[in-house]
């Protein structure tokens, strides 16, 4: 007996180290989720937040009648058309009287967003009596100056690399010392739509693009969902092929890449059905497919966890099982339904593939009103940005993902806020 | 009449059947014609009368949709010119989207050309005619099956049933769509892939090495079509895939092991949101992670070390994907896991196994088939992943096994094949539809497979 | 666990009860009876193992009061009780099965040999080696026959070659009486043997790693008449080389097997006598009751 515990006791050592050994890997395994997270989310906040700030940029400018075309008698259609983009370039000249030359009038031009003009046509159609004065307009900074401002730029790089040049630096810098430059919260990335202009891009006509997705998307697998799993649980025939089929069906369908589902509503809604393209309708029809297995397999639990007791009851009453159902059953299961359904409508808002093979990757400036406009949505938004080679392209692409993931959150702690509300135990 | 007015219309001619039965039942207790007690709450005629009302207009209306714009489309084309319509019908469909982006755009005035200007009138003008004719068909149908319902409601007739029924049928066809879906899935990649396989040999396709669909200089080049070799793709998506279970595999099962039996109660409080986030993040997320911060990383990496790396390669989007597929390998294992009836643990421990002894002799043998499963499933996910690879991964076709080089996949070749303009009958385009094809096939396999495997698993212990 | 929570089924009201022992209430009785300290001989000497003043909480509800006993060598002790008394959670104390539960704590001294189990220094897998343990249900691993008996050598390094390894596996399979029913199929899984099998498979599991004392918890409440009088015949068997604690259900069983019976109530410990005593001339009331068939 000794002998066997003097045995044993000789192993020990080593296979305490193994045990020790075995529980680190366990823990370096979610190390690694964890650092990973935080990486990612340190990632996008470093690059994101600067986006939520946007330089303005202060000219004087020179409303001359002579340049602008127009005079402060001018009607409204005039003034639409007046010469904008001279006053401004003119008075940009009046700053800097050393840009002479090609290269250093476009520079110059540069340091201006290009909406520049329209800004000054609005504020000049609002107040036609400006013409004639110099008056001081804060206007957006081209993209390469706002990526300056926030430090992206390496001023200590060869000019060659640079798409700033010597000459432009130093302007900047002079229209700093003269506080001609402000860093402003950015609310054209909430008010605008897509651009090609990275300063004038915003998310609205995407979150507007996903808004009317979603509607769509909710508004058709909800009821269908809760209704194919309130079939399948109370009124489908037990062992009936039929029934068997839909429901390898219904998990299969969960498992299958979101990218077929793209390639599906390409053939049979687009090309068969006639719906139009790129908008929210098919957008909304393709990821309903894609959100019913979730909303289904989640609405059968929360079905099947209502006690049956309580049906019984309302049977023995003389209710009929359809009444049961509605009266019962549905609002008992409804906590459950509508976790699983706020889950499945987030990774809705999340998908992106198939919305690429229905058309929905446009490039949309106009903020949809409806869901027959052409439209986008958050991640295609995301994948587009991503896509752009401007520098002022990868931060907003970051913004974009923290909106996202902004959204997210607040459906997901829903879906958990309700879950603990609702949480039931019978 | 625009769809949205005939759909108001409808809806408030439903109401009023509504309204309409509910009353003509009430008045018919008093006349006593039938009996003098009604066998269903009024209500319940009600619906009656609507669902008598709505059903008819509403497969008018289906039907409609389905059908109008082939019909409109083939009498448009029937229209044409006798040399229009043969080159028409040569299978490209250019010449009907030149007339519907024409109508489309508004601009029918300003346009040159006559025939087609006269082509794109009469496609508005038929297709205005069939809306007018629609609207009147849908409310026809409905007002005569208001009138039929209407004649339905007398006290015995078992409303409350008819209504039931009805309700049933309609949760069976919710049900149903799950079939409707994976049939219409199967058909809308099969038909065109036999397409694609009437211009690119089958064999070509499925043991071609080269993969280069971008020589088709113009979209109405006959037969310009490039090289459809798959092998490239798949292998490319094995790589990456591959690449990704064996970052997922380890790390998502020693998570789940950690979890369940090593963690304290509060790591676990804390570990578990994070794999949730994880799993919660989209990938489009993750893809531009991958692009902007792994694949630049690993690139200096390689070179500290002296390796060549593209700067696409395998290797980022592969170890993205892994860690993207770690919180769903950690949740499948952890349930299989949790299946293992807690004898099989204590018999271990009993015996004086330490823990890990115990969960790597006995729990995860016994387990096996559900984590097996699990990896199936997430093989099948790897597989169709799209936007990681799409924003991470190479477009050019690579047969290679180097993680370091950039390979393309399956799901890149069909986003790109797919995205910008592309006429839709071009070898190009049905290309993408074999793609899909060949990956609904493999995903459906594993996901039949591994299912399947979970299930047996699950009822042996149950 | 099962044994947590103490369900007493009470005594059916309207029964009538004779009964010339002092007067007693006739309903709910085993309520009023106050177990102060244990009744009869706890002790021996020279014990295998022993427990003082052992106390153990799952949480904050307390399911072992105060319980001292001793084990003696090479002796079967049963111990019975109504579900929920406590006797299987005090079974597991004995090999510190209840430290596998986050929530268990135990105080008191329980002793192997004279040395505290329960010390820093005593090390729970050579402890759980030292005494085995054979569950309610049988729970061989799916695994064969052999690798199942195997395992514990395995893990414990008690066999150098194949061979001694295999008559590791020979011997304990002939101990426990299943050698010569399986001797052809050693390759083919331990779960396609019959209930009765599977139970000598996992006590010969249990012996191949040569314990000193061999834990039993309810072994053959899973187990048909026949199967369970197989085993009871192995428990007398085996005695002469192990020690044995039994935890059961059935008194017959307690009376056909043990030589000292230890009587649990509400996770206290009544009485310990030696077996025929107890079942003949019972010291305690509630053990009495509770051998008379009034509750359990």
């Amino acid at each position: 007996m000794t002998a066997t515990r003097d045995r044993i006791e000789a192993t020990l050592r080593k296979r305490y180290r193994r045990e020790r050994l075995f529980r680190f890997f366990g823990l370096v395994s979610l190390g690694i989720s964890f650092l990973f997270l935080l990486i990612l989310l340190f990632t996008i906040f470093r690059t994101g937040l600067p986006a939520f700030q946007q330089t303005w940029i202060k000219i004087d400018v020179d409303l001359d009648p002579a340049v602008l075309g127009v005079d402060r008698h001018a009607s409204q259609d005039e003034l639409f058309g007046a010469n904008y983009a001279k006053a401004i370039k003119v008075s940009l000249r009046k700053i800097f009287p050393d840009a002479k030359g090609r290269k250093k009038k476009r520079g110059l031009k540069n340091l201006v967003s290009n909406s520049a003009p329209w800004q000054l046509r609005d504020a000049v159609m609002k107040h036609p009596d400006l013409i004639g004065t110099t008056h001081a307009f804060w206007f957006l900074a081209k993209d390469e100056v706002d990526v300056f401002m926030k430090g992206r730029i390496d001023r200590n790089l060869p000019e060659s690399d640079r798409r700033l040049k010597d000459f432009q630096l130093a302007w900047i810098d002079k229209l700093l010392a003269e506080g001609r430059l402000e860093k402003r919260f950015n609310t054209t990335l909430f008010t605008a739509g897509d651009s090609r202009e990275p300063e004038q891009a915003g998310v609205a006509g995407a979150i507007m693009g996903s808004f009317f997705t979603m509607l769509v998307t909710l508004l058709l697998s909800f009821p269908i969902g809760v209704a194919a799993a309130a079939y399948l649980e109370e009124f489908a025939p037990q062992n009936n092929r039929w029934v068997d089929f839909i429901e390898v069906n219904i998990n299969n369908l969960a498992a299958v890449p979101s990218i077929i589902f793209g390639l599906l509503g390409l053939a049979v809604f687009i090309n068969f059905f006639g719906v139009p393209r790129s908008t929210p309708l098919v957008g909304g029809l393709v990821l309903t497919l894609m959100t019913l297995p979730t909303i289904i397999i989640a609405s059968r639990a929360a079905i099947k966890s209502v006690p049956p007791s309580i049906k019984q009851a309302a049977i023995g009453l003389g209710a009929s099982p359809v009444q049961t159902l509605f009266h019962h059953t549905l609002p008992l299961a409804m906590p459950g339904i509508l976790t699983g359904t706020i889950i499945g409508m987030a990774q809705a808002l999340g998908e992106t593939a198939p919305l690429l093979m229905i058309g929905m990757v446009a490039f949309v400036v106009d903020i949809p009103h409806g869901i027959l406009d052409p439209a986008t949505v958050m991640p295609v938004q995301v994948y587009l940005w991503s896509d752009s080679p401007e520098r002022a392209f990868v931060e907003r692409t970051s913004a974009a993902i923290i909106i996202l993931l902004g959204f997210l959150v607040v459906m997901n702690s829903a879906a958990i806020l309700l879950r603990r509300r609702f949480e039931r135990k019978w | 009449m625009s769809i949205q007015t005939i759909l108001l219309t409808l809806v408030a001619l439903l109401l009023f059947s509504y309204f309409l039965g509910r009353k003509r039942s009430l008045r018919s207790v008093k006349k006593g014609r039938g009996g003098d007690k009604l066998h269903s709450r009024p209500a319940y005629y009600g619906y009656m009368v609507a669902l008598w009302a709505g059903i008819p207009a509403v497969i008018v209306l289906l039907l409609w949709t389905m059908f109008q714009s082939q019909i409109v489309t083939s009498l448009t084309v029937a229209g044409l010119p006798e040399t229009m319509q043969a080159e028409s019908q040569g299978g490209h469909g250019l010449v009907i989207n030149e007339i519907m982006n024409l109508a489309d755009s508004g601009m029918v005035a300003e346009k040159s050309d006559p025939t087609l200007k006269a082509a794109a009138e009469h496609y508005l003008r038929l297709r205005g005619i069939s809306h007018q004719a629609i609207a009147v068909l849908a409310l026809v149908a409905a007002v005569i099956g208001m009138l039929l319902g209407l004649r339905m409601v007398r006290p015995d007739t078992r409303a409350r049933n008819v209504v039931e029924r009805a309700i049933v049928w309609t949760m069976l066809g919710c049900a149903a769509i799950a079939i409707l879906t994976t049939v219409g899935i199967v058909l809308s990649v099969l038909f065109e892939s036999l397409r694609f396989f009437h211009a690119v040999p089958i064999t070509d396709f499925l043991f071609g090495l080269t993969w280069s669909p971008q020589t088709a200089l113009r979209a109405d080049q006959v037969g310009s079509s490039g090289a459809f070799g798959a092998v490239p793709l798949f292998a490319g998506t094995m790589l990456i895939s591959a690449i990704a279970l064996a970052v997922a595999v380890p790390l998502g099962l020693m998570s789940a092991i950690y979890l369940s039996d090593y963690a304290s109660p509060m790591m676990r409080a804390i570990t578990k949101p994070v794999l949730e986030v994880l799993a919660g993040i989209p990938t489009v997320v993750y893809g531009f992670f991958a692009a902007l911060t792994v694949a630049p990383f690993i690139r200096q990496a390689g070179e500290a070390l002296g390796l060549d790396v593209a700067s696409e390669s395998a290797l980022a989007a592969g170890l993205v994907m892994g860690i993207m597929l770690i919180p769903f390998i950690s949740s499948l294992s952890d349930d299989a896991l949790s299946a293992v009836p807690r004898a099989m643990r204590d018999g271990s421990l009993g015996l004086g196994a330490t823990r890990s002894e115990t969960i790597r002799k006995v729990l995860i043998p016994a387990a096996l088939p559900g984590i097996v499963g699990g990896i199936l499933l997430a093989a099948s996910r790897a597989i169709g992943e799209t936007m990681i690879v799409v924003m991470a991964a190479g477009l050019s076709a690579n047969l290679t096994i180097n993680p370091l080089e950039a390979v393309t996949t399956v799901t890149v070749q069909i986003v790109t094949l797919l995205t910008g303009d592309q006429e839709f009958d071009s070898p190009k385009t049905l290309a993408a539809f074999a793609l899909g094809l060949g990956l609904f096939v493999i995903t459906l396999l594993l996901n039949i497979v591994a299912l399947k495997v979970i299930r047996r698993y699950r009822e042996q212990y149950e | 666990m099962t044994d947590v929570l103490p369900t007493m089924p009470g005594l059916p009201t309207g029964e009538t009860v004779v009964d010339d022992t002092p007067p007693m209430t006739e309903t709910r009785e085993e309520f009023d009876v106050e177990i102060k300290g244990t009744v009869g001989a706890p002790f021996v000497d020279d014990p295998k193992m022993s427990a003082r003043h052992s106390n153990v909480f799952y949480g904050e509800k307390q399911a072992i009061f105060d319980v001292s006993l001793d084990i003696g060598r090479n002796e079967i002790i049963a111990m019975i009780g109504p579900s929920g008394c406590g006797k299987s959670t005090f079974l597991r104390t004995l090999n510190r099965m209840n430290d596998t539960i986050p929530i268990c704590r135990v105080e008191g001294e329980h002793c192997l040999d004279g040395e505290d189990i329960y010390a820093p220094d005593q090390d729970p897998v050579l402890l759980r080696a030292r005494v085995g343990m054979v569950f309610q249900k049988p729970n061989p691993f799916p695994k064969s026959i052999y690798d199942n008996v195997a395992y514990g050598p395995r893990l414990h390094g008690l066999a150098r070659t194949r061979a001694e390894l295999d008559e590791i596996v020979e011997k304990s399979l002939v101990r426990a009486g299943l050698f010569n029913e399986v001797k052809d199929d050693l390759h083919k899984p331990g779960t396609g043997l019959s209930g009765g099998q599977q139970q000598r498979l996992c006590i010969a599991r249990a012996i191949a790693v040569d314990p000193e004392v061999i834990l039993m918890d309810e072994p053959t409440s899973a187990l048909d008449p026949i199967a369970t009088a197989t085993i009871e015949e192995l428990m007398d068997e085996l005695k002469s080389r192990y020690t044995i604690a039994v935890v059961t259900h059935s008194m017959q069983q307690a009376a056909r097997v043990s030589q000292r019976t230890a009587y649990f109530h509400m996770g206290k410990l009544v009485e310990v006598n030696p077996t025929n005593q107890v079942f003949t001339t019972p010291q305690h009331q509630l053990t009495e009751n509770y051998i008379t068939g009034r509750f359990g």
